[in-house]
């Protein structure tokens, strides 16, 4: 079965490492801290100057001081701590994040990063920290559905929207596959159940190697 | 005597010019100094270029600004969110310029102006359209970007407590633009929820000493 959108994000937060500083970008990312190991111990950075985004608050309890990057309300959790906005992307571009994780338009095989603009006349366009976080963290993974609605693919030989940076890509989740960017291609790690190799390439622009160890992507109800 | 407390958010905002660079801080709805926008309408300066990371929100504070027609320009990096109306209805009518910088990119450029520097070589927007036309430099392997200053003739400001040298406590995710836009603008102008009395404030606690405010004005927010 392809992977529904809670699901991508259960999958991606498989492989979070326990001690690690991760941001989590806007959209699709969002819902991995819903599934963090419980035996992992991770630090939720934010970029508005937040280490230790906590989950959300009860109904009554939102504190309007309190909010992530995409102006929701959260709660901090212990051990938490506050930086105004400078040194919050200090963070960010210095190297110091192990990790974020981040939605997509469009994904290129040599790892080209598009999730800023579609250049849609209609929508005036934004970065945010998109940027920062696609040069600055140690590793960018990025979590998408494989198709757009109309069954075009995401990930490409070369994408075709405006780039948010060049080559940053290491580790694709899909709800049809877990892909890793490597010097040489695209390698396929695991594959939706109901799927076969030659039916995932012909959703994929980009050419596909299947991974030595190829596994089944599966994902409980979540 | 150090005193720069004042009475009323008329005269918080005196003074504004024409045409100012107004460094706007505030993240989604935290830190947002709506009540000296605001004022800002009343006072009448106009042709502003606005600095802020969003593009306001509902039709308060900084999008009340706009929806007066005071600003001619916004940089941000993030202009449409849910409920950026009067952005919207704005840029769609060709009557608001937007120039957009990544949200780092915008921080630094006001750190590097408060920091009296020349400007800073950047790795963020290499290989991307925001990049172009700016000068590119290798250094040690790496491509970079030439990022100048950013300076604001006013910024406008909110803080949790203040005294009357300008010391500045935040709460929570409120801090976030506030200290860089207070030490990179010429005249710094702070709305607070409570002035407190000289001593009050931990100096341990304190984010942004009162050398980079010259404005404080209570405020019920």
């Amino acid at each position: 079965m392809p992977l529904k959108r809670r699901q991508i994000a259960w999958r991606a937060a498989q492989d979070l490492a326990d001690g690690a500083y991760v941001n989590l970008g806007i959209g699709l990312p969002t819902l991995v801290s819903d599934f963090i190991p419980e035996d992992r111990e991770i630090v939720l950075h934010s970029e508005n100057g937040i280490l230790g985004v906590g989950p959300a608050p009860g109904a009554n309890e939102a504190d309007p001081d309190l909010i992530n990057a995409g102006k929701q309300p959260i709660t901090l959790v212990t051990g938490g701590s506050y930086v105004h906005h400078t040194d919050s992307f200090l963070m960010i571009r210095g190297g110091h994040l192990d990790l974020a994780l981040l939605g997509a338009f469009e994904v290129a095989e040599n790892g080209d990063l598009a999730n800023w603009t579609t250049d849609d006349p209609g929508f005036p366009p934004g970065v945010g920290g998109a940027m920062d976080l696609a040069v600055g963290a140690k590793e960018i993974r990025v979590l998408l559905e494989h198709t757009t609605r109309s069954g075009a693919p995401r990930i490409r030989r070369r994408c075709g929207y405006p780039l948010t940076a060049a080559g940053a890509v290491r580790r694709i989740y899909t709800d049809l596959a877990v892909i890793d960017v490597t010097g040489q291609g695209l390698v396929v790690r695991e594959i939706a159940d109901d799927i076969d190799f030659a039916a995932l390439q012909a959703r994929t622009e980009a050419e596909l190697r299947p991974g030595p160890d190829l596994k089944p992507l599966r994902a409980p109800t979540v | 005597m150090i005193d720069k407390r004042v009475q009323s958010l008329a005269e918080a905002v005196a003074g504004i010019k024409d045409g100012s660079v107004v460094l706007c801080a505030g993240f989604g709805g935290a830190g947002l100094p709506d009540a000296l926008c605001e004022a800002l309408i009343e006072q009448g300066a106009r042709e502003l270029t606005v600095v802020a990371n969003n593009a306001g929100t509902g039709r308060a504070g900084l999008a009340a600004l706009m929806a007066a027609g005071r600003v001619a320009k916004i940089m941000c990096s993030f202009p449409r969110s849910s409920g950026s109306v009067v952005f919207e209805e704005l840029y769609a009518a060709g009557k608001i310029e937007l120039e957009l910088l990544p949200q780092g990119t915008l921080s630094e450029r006001m750190r590097c102006a408060a920091a009296g520097l020349g400007g800073y070589y950047s790795p963020v927007s290499v290989g991307t359209r925001l990049a172009e036309g700016k000068e590119h430099r290798e250094i040690d392997g790496r491509v970079y970007v030439l990022e100048k200053p950013l300076k604001g003739d006013v910024a406008l400001l909110a803080a949790d407590r203040a005294d009357r040298w300008g010391n500045l406590t935040f709460r929570k995710s409120q801090r976030n633009f506030n200290p860089t836009m207070a030490m990179a603008a010429d005249l710094s102008i702070v709305q607070v929820r409570r002035i407190v009395e000289l001593g009050e404030l931990d100096p341990e606690v304190i984010v942004t000493p009162g050398i980079f405010i010259d404005r404080v004005v209570q405020v019920a927010f």
